[in-house]
């Protein structure tokens, strides 16, 4: 049985590769893995931050435009504000609810990048997934290996067939804190304190003086 | 002499658990901390204690000792820190956790000069880190109220009352000279900070409350650490902006 697929003349065999490429191609583009998807991600922007001089040396206004350009395409911000946000959410009114987006967005996204300004010869490793996850809420495990103790790294995912790459992220895990459960804490104290708009206005305070600092 | 400074971090102990009774009454926002107002009083104070001493002490060591004497140092204290863990994981029962920490001691002892060299990460042996703490948690014991001790910073009652444990394993209080286990304890906690300094940064930065922020990160991540990686989550995820 050994090379039987010798035997396959040869217009079929033309056609089995055509198919079978065309399959792949079609897998790949509706149905990426979700591990898949967080490698290609987590890959891309190491990848651009090696090559880059000013990347590497930490130009924070840079990085936060690379975040902006390469993370934030793939990831659901108008679900993680809400969940951070919690039941309040509802009671905004749409222009409090963009600008709460914006605002929270410059805050992570400035972290973020300070996080990546500390790149240099990290290598991102993508733990096999756990089973018996739904696509609507599934957790990729993955770890930060460089200079020092690795760095766990985990993504909350959503599917959304036919959109995009397949999956978005709504939710992060560093070092074993998920950013929206921490932020809900957060975001409650300043609501309770002076609802939707106050909440608003430290964030905006927030921004300000890292701006002024960095 | 050891047992003069055992009784004098029993005291503190005794002093903090006798603080937070006094402060048990006060009417808190959260119910994992309702010793709230007592804890923030004390995160300021280490914070102050922070701002003047500690991470100056820690930025002069970045800046004055050379970076490879540092990872040295580094991989010394981990490889010491291995062998705590290593009994942890025996108390945990994790036996493939405890036989690679002590792969890892002995590659690293033998093989790395005493340490020096963490070998064993790159021979793919993974530090599995875990306190008395974690193996309490593991054993079924709730973290209990949110604790902020005066300099060792965040902690529950249930990792308060493992502190003295951990005191008592490590390996560092083993050695026989006075002066070389202080030097070790102060280097140590400059490595420590050294290491923080990015991340005391960044969660000052991305915080508007770091208090509260320092306290639900350090609650996350101690449960994560008692599950390893993976615990359950209770947080609700379902679509706020769902009709």
């Amino acid at each position: 049985m050994k090379n039987s697929h010798f035997r396959i003349p040869l217009n079929r065999r033309q056609m089995l590769a055509a198919t079978l490429m065309a399959s792949t191609a079609a897998v790949w583009a509706a149905d990426e893995a979700p591990e898949v998807f967080v490698k290609r991600i987590t890959n891309e922007t190491l990848d651009i931050i090696k090559a880059d001089k000013a990347l590497r040396g930490g130009d924070v206004n840079k990085l936060m435009q690379l975040v902006d350009d390469k993370v934030m395409p793939y990831v659901n911000f108008r679900r993680m504000t809400s969940l951070a946000t919690g039941p309040a959410w509802r009671k905004a009114t749409p222009e409090q609810q963009k600008r709460l987006q914006d605002e929270f967005k410059i805050l992570l996204v400035r972290t973020y990048a300070g996080a990546l300004s500390q790149v240099s010869d990290q290598v991102v490793v993508v733990k096999p997934l756990r089973a018996g996850q739904e696509d609507k809420n599934l957790v990729v495990n993955t770890e930060v290996r460089g200079k020092g103790d690795p760095i766990q790294l985990d993504y909350r995912l959503e599917k959304t067939p036919g959109e995009g790459s397949g999956w978005v992220i709504f939710d992060l895990n560093v070092l074993g804190v998920w950013l929206i459960e921490n932020y809900r804490t957060q975001f409650t104290k300043e609501i309770n304190a002076g609802g939707i708009d106050a909440l608003i206005a430290s964030l905006v305070a927030r921004n300000k003086t890292n701006a002024r600092n960095s | 002499m050891s047992s003069v400074r055992n009784r004098w971090v029993f005291g503190l102990l005794a002093l903090v658990f006798l603080a937070l009774q006094g402060c048990a009454s006060v009417k808190s926002a959260d119910v994992r901390d309702p010793w709230e107002s007592m804890n923030r009083r004390i995160y300021n104070f280490n914070d102050a204690v922070d701002t003047v001493a500690i991470k100056p002490a820690a930025q002069v060591y970045v800046n004055v000792v050379p970076s490879f004497v540092r990872t040295g140092l580094y991989n010394f204290m981990g490889n010491l820190g291995d062998v705590w863990s290593m009994a942890n994981s025996a108390l945990q029962l994790k036996g493939q956790h405890a036989v690679e920490s002590f792969m890892r001691v002995s590659v690293n002892t033998v093989l790395g000069l005493g340490g020096v060299l963490d070998i064993a990460t790159e021979m793919r042996l993974e530090r599995h880190k875990e306190d008395f703490g974690q193996t309490l948690g593991y054993w079924g014991v709730k973290p209990g109220p949110y604790v902020v001790l005066p300099l060792f910073g965040p902690s529950t009652l249930r990792d308060t009352v493992a502190f003295p444990v951990d005191y008592k394993g490590d390996v560092i209080r083993q050695f026989d000279d006075q002066a070389t286990r202080n030097s070790l304890v102060a280097l140590r906690t400059l490595d420590l900070r050294a290491n923080l300094l990015k991340t005391v940064d960044t969660v000052k930065e991305a915080s508007l409350d770091p208090y509260s922020f320092v306290r639900d990160a350090y609650l996350q991540k101690r449960e994560n650490d008692v599950y390893d990686g993976n615990p359950p989550s209770d947080f609700d995820y379902s679509d706020i902006d769902a009709p």
